[in-house]
């Protein structure tokens, strides 16, 4: 057990998880309506599998993937279909979803079946048994689980990295889950080590949770293959190159995955949810919310079925303060700005954050001195500085030469920035633009950045 | 409000979290760590002092004001720009040149590079680069400390006009040794009791400053501590082979305008490189400069120049020196 690992750069923000840290988990009551989006997960949205009218059971499926990278979906509520159609989306899009009207009458048991033996499952059905249980990484990038459960021919998985670090500020929800949930927490990794063929299993948790980490220390101790590592308050420890930095002093190549140096990183939720599946027979409905910032009257963590309206949950904790100017899914360094309280808590939902005028207001903006700050936050090792005054020159080509695919999105140089320059949003639309003219030039053109020079 | 009735609800990208520092506050801390060696510019040289002080920030924020409008000054880099310009004078200098080298500081210096964050070089010693030019003789009248209350003849001379020439004058610790081989006690050198720039006198104000914006962090410590090392080494080393000839490393670090420039001008972050390979490279180069100057040029001193030069080359640096990106090393084998 080594303690203060870390990657180098990244930022301090204040913690802020003060408010919610000590609450447990409580459940969301069902509500009236739920939406339940066919895309809750990277990749082609669900295929529905029922129809309008049609009487639904809580944990029953009903969207299945279609092709590979996608995952099922299930009632979170006994209820009934009433619309399949496009709806809103955090995202602000409109995307099909399909709506369940609650029975009002139901006591909303989710069904507990016989546990399945993982164990004793192939590799193929494990990876099989993951997408009909619609299981997606539960740490905000909803990128389905059972792709990054499917080796490829000829590569070997050593390492199973579980991700506990929780570096946003405000989240809570990973916490309470290794506290409250510790057990399951490590079933879920033993199944997911033997189907990796992982031989070694870490927890990284950031050293702000020392009861989590004496909690796990304990659910696995006696266990040679799994350990569990304290790692260094440090935004953003839970980016997955960061940690396996933080925790093997490697780097993932750049432009490779963690796979490429066989290791497999998932969250800390994700791993009980496999538990849940495999012991329980129970899919994903629900999941742990952290609802707090300074617009909410009272912060909680919530046990929250997928589809439940925004709305409602903050009306459960209270209503937002009259100061509100901002909502949020998500933490505040990466997460997603609501433009309508009418959108859906979806599977990748970790945080549902309220702010006031002070954080909504964005910082006086003045010119970038080349302080350098940037430079000494940026976690990926660029030049933020000129990556930023290039995008803003529409000088797209140029970054990719200062790699500006490389980088992670983390936000620590618009954070860091004393002249409150939006470093990272610029470089997102640059790399936004960048793909959509890869996408559309023909490949030979990509060759030869001349002729998109020249124009 | 209702809990269900929605907020006008801003919409703006992650993060939401914003930065504790401003760009004012690091321009605050300057001139917060520059207070102590203007105090003993004042201390020394009078008010002779405080007027090219003034005269040269009054005439870099009107500047500013006028050519890039006045919302440019809520950064304060301007008035940091004057005050350095005005430190780096000889207190004796007529009032309007100090302000016409303010002028210059902002309008060549700054301004005509496109603003703040775009000039390549340093705009205060560009200010000083253009009187040294255009006036040399003015530039290098130097007047010995006559104390808090002094006012210098030379001041008041009026534009393009001989004024009253100082009755007496002096030559700076680096002067006396360069033409008179004549050295000066390091109490004088370190408290501030000597002739020279306004700014420059007193070593120990100029360390007070620095040790502030080290405490604050509002400069990359690399960049004084650079120019100042190399500086200091290879005075020294030249110093062991001819120790009848050239000063050593204490005289080279505490006379002239080193400490001044290192601190303040060496350090400016928008004319030296970003990342921190570059800013050694960067400082090394103006300490080695300096003494280079000093020992074989033809002036006494060559602070000015070196950091100018290193200025120029700075963007070559950064360019050369990109930091390298995360997860370009090869990969170890564990296994």
């Amino acid at each position: 057990m080594s303690h203060g690992r870390s990657f180098r750069h990244g930022i301090h923000p204040a913690e802020h998880k003060e408010a919610t840290v000590g609450l447990a988990t409580e459940r969301m009551p069902f509500v009236e309506r739920y939406v339940l989006p066919l895309s809750q997960h990277a990749g082609a949205p669900s295929r529905p599998l029922v129809e309008v009218g049609a009487r639904v059971r809580r944990g029953q499926a009903i969207a299945e993937a279609v092709g590979f990278i996608s995952t099922a979906l299930h009632a979170s509520v006994d209820g009934q279909v009433v619309a399949i159609a496009p709806r809103s989306h955090p995202s602000g899009k409109l995307v099909p979803a399909i709506e369940i009207v609650a029975d009002p009458y139901s006591p909303q048991r989710l069904p507990e079946g016989a546990a399945l033996d993982a164990f004793a499952l192939s590799h193929e059905s494990f990876v099989t048994e993951l997408q009909l249980a619609g299981l997606v990484g539960l740490g905000g990038a909803a990128f389905p689980t059972h792709v990054k459960y499917k080796v490829p021919e000829g590569r070997r998985i050593e390492r199973l990295l579980v991700n506990g670090c929780e570096c946003e500020p405000f989240l809570t929800s990973d916490h309470r889950m290794m506290l409250e949930r510790t057990a399951d927490v490590v079933r879920g990794a033993e199944i997911a080590a033997h189907h990796l063929g992982a031989g070694e299993i870490v927890f990284g948790v950031e050293e702000n949770k020392p009861d989590a980490i004496e909690a796990l220390k304990l659910a696995v101790a006696g266990r040679s293959a799994m350990r569990v590592v304290g790692l260094a308050v440090k935004y953003p420890q839970g980016a997955e190159k960061m940690l396996i930095r933080a925790v093997w002093g490697e780097e993932v190549p750049s432009g490779k995955l963690p796979l490429d140096l066989g290791i497999v990183v998932n969250n800390v939720a994700t791993m009980a949810a496999i538990a849940d599946w495999f012991d329980r027979r129970q899919p994903l409905v629900e999941r742990l919310v952290t609802v707090a910032g300074p617009g909410v009257r009272r912060p909680a963590n919530l046990l929250v079925p997928l589809g439940t309206p925004v709305r409602a949950v903050l009306e459960h904790c209270g209503g937002l303060d009259e100061a509100t100017r901002e909502v949020i899914l998500g933490g505040p360094m990466m997460g997603t700005p609501l433009a309508s309280l009418d959108v859906p808590i979806v599977k990748g939902t970790s945080g549902l954050l309220a702010f006031t005028d002070a954080e909504a207001r964005l910082p006086s903006e003045f010119t970038c001195i080349k302080c350098g700050r940037c430079v000494e936050a940026c976690p990926q090792f660029l030049n933020p500085s000129r990556l930023g005054r290039l995008a803003r020159a529409g000088r797209y080509e140029e970054m990719v030469g200062y790699h500006a695919t490389d980088c992670v999105e983390c936000g620590s140089c618009s954070f860091a920035c004393p002249s409150g320059i939006p470093i990272v949003q610029l470089i997102r639309v640059a790399k936004g633009a960048l793909r959509e003219r890869a996408a559309a030039a023909p490949p030979s053109a990509l060759s030869s950045p001349t002729s998109e020079t020249k124009k | 409000m209702s809990p269900t009735a929605d907020p006008r609800l801003v919409v703006h990208p992650a993060p939401f979290l914003h930065p504790e520092v401003s760009t004012p506050r690091i321009m605050g801390d300057v001139l917060i760590a520059l207070a102590p060696a203007t105090a003993a510019g004042i201390w020394f040289f009078g008010l002779s002092a405080l007027l090219v002080v003034l005269a040269a920030t009054a005439a870099c924020v009107a500047t500013e004001w006028a050519l890039a409008g006045r919302a440019q000054l809520r950064d304060l880099s301007a008035v940091v720009t004057g005050v350095l310009v005005g430190l780096i004078l000889p207190p004796s200098l007529p009032l309007w040149m100090a302000a016409l080298g303010g002028f210059v500081a902002i309008a060549l210096g700054k301004v005509a590079w496109g603003g703040l964050g775009n000039n390549l070089f340093n705009p205060a010693l560009v200010g000083r680069a253009f009187l040294q030019a255009a006036f040399p003789i003015a530039l290098t009248t130097w007047v010995p400390p006559q104390g808090p209350l002094a006012l210098y003849n030379g001041n008041l001379a009026l534009p393009f006009l001989h004024g009253v020439p100082d009755a007496v004058t002096a030559a700076t610790p680096l002067g006396q040794m360069k033409f008179l081989a004549a050295s000066t006690p390091f109490a004088d050198l370190f408290w501030g009791n000597i002739s020279g720039s306004i700014g420059e006198t007193s070593a120990a104000a100029i360390l007070l400053g620095g040790l502030y914006l080290l405490f604050r962090r509002a400069f990359d410590w690399r960049l004084p501590a650079g120019m100042l090392g190399a500086a200091a080494l290879l005075a020294e080393i030249i110093h062991q082979v001819h120790p009848e000839k050239y000063p050593g490393a204490l005289f080279t670090l505490l006379s002239g305008g080193l400490l001044l420039g290192a601190v303040f001008m060496a350090s400016d972050p928008v004319t030296s490189p970003i990342s921190p390979r570059g800013a050694w490279i960067f400082a090394a180069g103006a300490g080695v400069l300096v003494v280079l100057i000093r020992f074989w040029g033809g002036l006494p001193e060559g602070v000015m120049y070196a950091i100018l030069l290193m200025n120029s080359a700075s963007p070559l640096i950064d360019r050369a020196l990109q930091p390298r990106r995360f997860g370009s090393r090869p990969v170890k084998e564990t296994r």
